[in-house]
């Protein structure tokens, strides 16, 4: 009875389902399948198979210049992903541990602002700033890089953090101090091992997404600071070899690494 | 049983003083505690009764110091510490949800407050033993507190709210999760635990049952104010108005008119026309229109004679005892319950004719 009452109004039935479903996968995989394909393709087209090869990794691998942009960019997300985990943190309990207030919902907007202001706009306005600065200070480092990354990685840690800290009962602060834990004490033995998968899971978005970044960096870096992404992108402007399908497949790999890597924190920590 | 001593015999633990506390600000300000004073004496089991929204849970948190007075002092031993954050208060609470920390064990619980303190590992960890088996928890000290139920979680919160050896321990309804036969156990534990620890115990509840059986003393609140602090034999007995007598068992109201008073007690005619004597609220000076309350074991039903008389509405059987709705000439209802004899029923069945006879001490004059 309850199978058959499940299996009545259960969507997978419906009619058209199937097809769509199949559809959306294709259009989401095959590219993808494809282009990892590709990236192990002997000839130097990117359309005619020419047998099973390795040697557009090797080329990857011995290219200086993709060794450096790879290496950019792991520096620059790392040190946005984590000072955004840090500050996202912060905002997160600022914003979960206080009674309701006015402006508080004006604050979660603000906080949030990279995700409703359109890239672009961002980009150009941040072109403009550090052209300046950059004039003022003679510095022309990655701080501007890691700066810009931070900004906009600050709302994608905060959303995971901010989740999981209004899942936890509040009362168990409130246990902590009733037990002589000053709020310092009550937030390191307390709260923040509590909230670790929620960190976790806000320092790996943020990672990926600055990982994955083009357009304010397009923008905002200096000569010679190519991440892999813009790397690529200047690449494909000019001469598309399998080598780009290659260094493709390999950021592909270090993602679904990433991910799962986590799904098995998440899941031992929970 | 009134205790035979005064409270300026018993040194106060906890004293709250003139507490009023407001929510929000302007006229739509809530009043949840309006000119609230209590004195808790050491070593007692003191409940603060009353029904949800009474302020009970307010005050308590205020003992905590998870809410700040807007106008009062608290006293912890004669020292105000109403400005202190809780983490300064040497009290220590057991909280409705128990809150016990998910990540650490039974015994990392435990042991929380006495590590805050600075203690020695040595200190901790005999105390925390000592704690657990006051609790019965021995054999679960290792496990995490997602892996026991509902009751070992109780004595666990229990534990960790006891270890630090708090002066006072806060109780914010900690039985009320519980289902009835746990909870009935768990009341004569924390008897036995507030016997054996010598800690003053303020416990917070809304159930008058679970209070008249553990308390020393009880306060009853009601809508921000305390209508009435006593022990429960004097809340029971002697309730001083219409909500503590209503709020407390069960019990029926007979309004009657005062003929005068005698050595502290009052003369009165019932509307059947009958007199009887009956005594007085403490403080109370009666009008001419009074309402009495009369319990309903205090009452018999009886085939004639009885100061009031009606028909029989209900009979209703509870094993022990039997309950019997007497509509009375006046219009109100009576209830009087008669304990159950072994061999035959209560004798009367619905739409019998009967008199009610109310014992000779059994009346009392209320405030309304």
């Amino acid at each position: 009875m309850a199978r058959w009452g499940t299996r009545r109004f259960d969507i997978r039935v419906q009619p058209g389902f199937g097809t769509i479903a199949l559809f959306t996968f294709a259009l989401l995989y095959l590219p993808i399948v494809t282009l990892v394909v590709y990236a192990f393709n002997g000839s130097d087209s990117l359309s005619s198979w020419g047998g099973f090869s390795l040697r557009w990794f090797a080329d990857a691998a011995r290219n200086g210049a993709v060794q450096d942009a790879a290496l950019r960019s792991f520096i620059v997300a790392v040190l946005a992903a984590g000072i955004a985990t840090v500050a996202a943190t912060m905002a997160a309990i600022a914003t979960t541990r206080t009674a309701p207030y006015r402006g508080l919902g004006f604050k979660y907007a603000f906080i949030n602002q990279p995700l409703m202001v359109p890239e672009i706009v961002t980009a150009v306005a941040l072109l403009i700033v550090f052209s300046r600065v950059k004039v003022w200070t003679g510095y022309s480092g990655l701080g501007y890089l890691v700066l810009a990354h931070t900004a906009f990685c600050i709302p994608f840690a905060y959303l995971p953090i901010r989740a999981r800290l209004e899942g936890m009962d509040s009362s168990l602060e409130r246990a902590a101090a009733d037990l002589y834990a000053t709020p310092w004490m009550a937030f390191r033995r307390v709260t923040l091992p509590l909230l670790r998968p929620g960190i976790i899971a806000g320092f790996m978005l943020a990672f990926v997404i600055s990982l994955d970044d083009v357009v304010i960096t397009e923008f905002v870096k200096s000569g010679g600071q190519d991440t892999l992404p813009t790397y690529m992108l200047g690449q494909i402007r000019r001469a598309v070899t399998p080598e780009i399908n290659a260094i493709a497949t390999a950021f592909l790999a270090l993602s679904v690494l990433l991910v799962t890597v986590f799904f098995f924190i998440n899941r031992r920590k929970a | 049983m009134p205790e035979p001593s005064g409270p300026e015999d018993k040194r106060v633990a906890i004293e709250a003083r003139g507490i009023v506390k407001e929510f929000g600000e302007g006229p739509s300000a809530l009043r949840a505690l309006d000119d609230v004073s209590i004195s808790i004496r050491e070593n007692e089991f003191f409940t603060l009764l009353g029904p949800s929204g009474c302020g009970k849970t307010t005050l308590l948190r205020m003992i905590a110091g998870f809410e700040y007075p807007t106008e009062g002092a608290i006293l912890l031993h004669g020292e105000d510490i109403a400005g202190l954050p809780p983490f300064k208060r040497p009290v220590n609470t057991v909280f409705q949800s128990y809150a016990l920390f998910p990540h650490l064990t039974v015994e990392e619980n435990v042991a929380f407050g006495l590590e805050m303190l600075g203690r020695s590992k040595a200190e901790i960890t005999s105390r925390v033993a000592a704690m657990l088996k006051l609790v019965r928890m021995e054999e679960l000290a290792k496990r995490r507190t997602d892996q026991i139920s509902g009751g070992q979680a109780q004595r666990v919160a229990l534990a960790r709210a006891l270890a630090p050896g708090p002066k006072v321990l806060l109780l914010d309804e900690p039985l009320s999760a519980l289902d009835y036969k746990l909870r009935k156990e768990m009341q004569i534990e924390l008897k036995r635990m507030q016997h054996e620890t010598g800690i003053t115990f303020v416990f917070v509840t809304h159930d008058q049952e679970e209070a008249l059986t553990m308390s020393d003393r009880i306060a009853i609140m009601s809508k921000g104010r305390v209508l009435q602090i006593g022990s429960p034999w004097d809340i029971y007995d002697k309730p001083a108005d219409r909500f503590v007598a209503d709020f407390i068992g069960e019990t029926n109201f007979l309004t009657a008119s005062v003929l005068g008073i005698e050595n502290g007690l009052a003369r009165v005619r019932l509307k059947s026309g009958a007199e009887i004597v009956a005594t007085i609220a403490e403080g109370l000076t009666p009008r001419d229109e009074a309402t009495l309350v009369v319990r309903p074991e205090h009452a018999r039903a009886v085939a004639s004679g009885g100061q009031v008389s009606g028909a029989v509405e209900n009979v209703v059987y509870f094993g022990t005892d039997t309950h019997i709705h007497v509509r009375l000439d006046a219009g109100d209802i009576f209830m009087v319950r008669q304990q159950n004899r072994r061999t035959q029923s209560c004798g009367f069945e619905v739409g019998d004719r009967v008199g009610i006879e109310i014992a000779s001490d059994a009346a009392q004059v209320l405030r309304d």
